[in-house]
């Protein structure tokens, strides 16, 4: 669990790419205002998921390559436990600094102040969920060729909480209560965080032996 | 409980059913292709045209099968992958592995023949609504399990992560198409109501019926021609199966159930 | 007869998507059928 304080330069990066895409959308769409605020919340959570997406290729490569994923297998203690830590550990390098500097983002894109929280809400929600499924698919290619087999992989499985995630912003966004998709997401985040480090624990005993 | 048991065991080794898969194989594809055709006939000529769509509806008896098709299909492969993960039985990797191109290339079809109905139809050749979102989430689904077998060299590796992707994505698709849907009816309840699929007359569901069957038989005759070859593939080094080829070929009178096949006339498919 | 392959004016939406089933059906067909045969000669060879 050291290990995930191993490499500062590496934890910003996710951060980073996470407002640099958010910002190439008023740059690629123009600075109307109205268009953005429009857009803003569906463009803030592409952002996040493509971010979290690039986060999970170190999320195992480092931890293969000196040898600690062989070390981890032969631990008495359940995998799934230990696989769960890791990930909590992930998600605190790289969701919560996102959380953190989504208001910058938010006010980039124009939202109104009353979006914020709900969107702060979906994305502690979401990125959780995001990153779970991620690992799942991460620990399933670890040892194939193809780069971009991870994300064709990883695209089905992010369909829901993008829909229910972004949904809830524009509940809100339309006046509406967000409270269905807030519930739903948790509902979502519950049941991955169930099952997805078992998930991840056997794709790790797969393409590890 | 014995007979079962070993009964169980000779259908899930490769080498006796080899054999199966190659007798099963006219059962599945005769009647496929007499439904076929009778389905074709009825749905292209004798059904009468719709009243609302004219006789652009006439694609429904291509595009509801492909995509009945294309769920059954993945329900074959993640059934297999889940039963080769866990169990490890060869066999069902290989009509795991077997039934994920079939159900892709069906995929593809229905959302093709969905887009060319709709087109004429509903003026728009694509529309986000649950069905055809979680028709093309499963598109990718299957080709994702599809490159995964292929970016994985060690074969019992590629089945197993296959095996276990094929899981989640079962699980998936549900999920998305309730997302989808329920997001939907918050926001476009007027587009609902417009790919509902309305009340048919026996005589446009009749064939549309036959030709679904048609179809399934015929997944199931291509089933058993892919087994055979993935059977090929991997056993070809042991030696009951060079004990089969080795001998001479006219010994092996049901084997060429394959070369009749392919002189058989195709034309009304 | 011409009536028919008009389709009420959508001969090109329904014949394509007719035409497109074919094209898959007979390629699901054949390319397993081609596989099984190079298989078969491959073992047939004395080696």
């Amino acid at each position: 669990m050291l290990g995930a304080v191993r490499q500062p330069g590496d934890a910003l990066a996710p951060v980073v790419f996470y407002l640099i895409v958010g910002m190439l959308f008023p740059l690629a769409l123009g600075s109307d205002p109205r268009l953005l605020a429009q857009i803003g919340p569906g463009a803030i959570w592409i952002a996040a998921l493509l971010a979290v997406l690039l986060s999970l290729h170190k999320l195992f490569r480092s931890d293969l390559d000196n040898g600690y994923l062989d070390q981890l297998l032969l631990i008495p203690c359940p995998l799934f436990l230990l696989i769960g830590a890791r990930l909590l550990a992930h998600w605190l390098q790289t969701g919560l600094p996102m959380l953190l500097v989504t208001p910058l983002l938010a006010e980039s894109f124009g939202l109104d102040y009353a979006l914020l929280p709900v969107l702060l809400a979906a994305l502690a929600l979401g990125t959780p969920v995001l990153l779970l499924l991620g690992a799942i698919n991460e620990a399933l290619t670890l040892t194939s060729r193809g780069g971009a087999l991870l994300a064709l992989l990883v695209l089905p499985l992010y369909v829901p909480t993008l829909v229910f995630g972004s949904g809830a912003v524009y509940a809100v966004h339309f006046g509406e209560s967000p409270a269905g998709h807030l519930s739903l997401l948790a509902a979502l985040a519950l049941v991955t965080l169930l099952f997805a480090p078992w998930a991840v624990a056997t794709a790790l005993r797969i393409s590890i032996d | 409980m014995s007979v079962i048991k070993e009964y169980w065991h000779k259908l899930s080794s490769a080498k006796h059913f080899y054999p199966i898969a190659g007798a099963l194989l006219p059962w599945f594809i005769i009647p496929a292709l007499l439904m076929l055709a009778w389905g074709s006939w009825q749905g292209l000529v004798v059904a009468p045209a719709d009243y609302q769509q004219g006789d652009s509806y006439r694609i429904i008896f291509v595009h509801v099968p492909a995509a009945w098709l294309s769920m059954m299909a993945y329900m074959v492969m993640a059934i297999n992958g889940a039963i080769y993960l866990v169990w490890k039985i060869k066999l069902a990797d290989i009509v795991a592995e077997s039934a994920a191109p079939i159900g892709a290339s069906f995929t593809f079809l229905a959302l093709a023949t969905g887009s060319l109905w709709g087109k004429p139809m509903w003026g728009t050749w694509w529309v986000w609504d649950a069905r055809l979102t979680s028709e093309l989430v499963l598109l990718f689904l299957y080709l994702g399990t599809i490159a995964l077998r292929g970016a994985i060299d060690d074969r019992q590796r590629a089945g197993r992560a296959a095996g276990l992707l094929g899981l989640i994505g079962a699980i998936n698709v549900p999920i998305i198409h309730f997302s989808v849907e329920w997001w939907e009816t918050l926001h476009q309840p007027a587009t609902v109501s417009k790919f509902s699929a309305p009340s048919m007359h026996p005589s446009m569901l009749i064939p549309l019926l036959v030709m679904a069957l048609g179809f399934t038989l015929f997944f199931f005759a291509v089933l058993m021609i892919k087994i055979r070859a993935g059977i090929l593939e991997q056993e070809r080094h042991s030696r009951w199966l060079s004990a089969l080829y080795a001998e001479a070929p006219e010994t092996t009178a049901t084997y060429s159930a394959e070369g009749n096949l392919a002189a058989m006339d195709e034309s009304n498919e | 007869m011409s009536e028919f392959f008009a389709m009420g004016g959508y001969a090109t939406y329904v014949w394509s998507a007719w035409g497109l089933t074919a094209l898959v059906m007979t390629m699901n067909l054949l390319l397993p059928l081609r596989q099984c045969r190079k298989l078969r000669v491959e073992l047939e060879q004395p080696e």
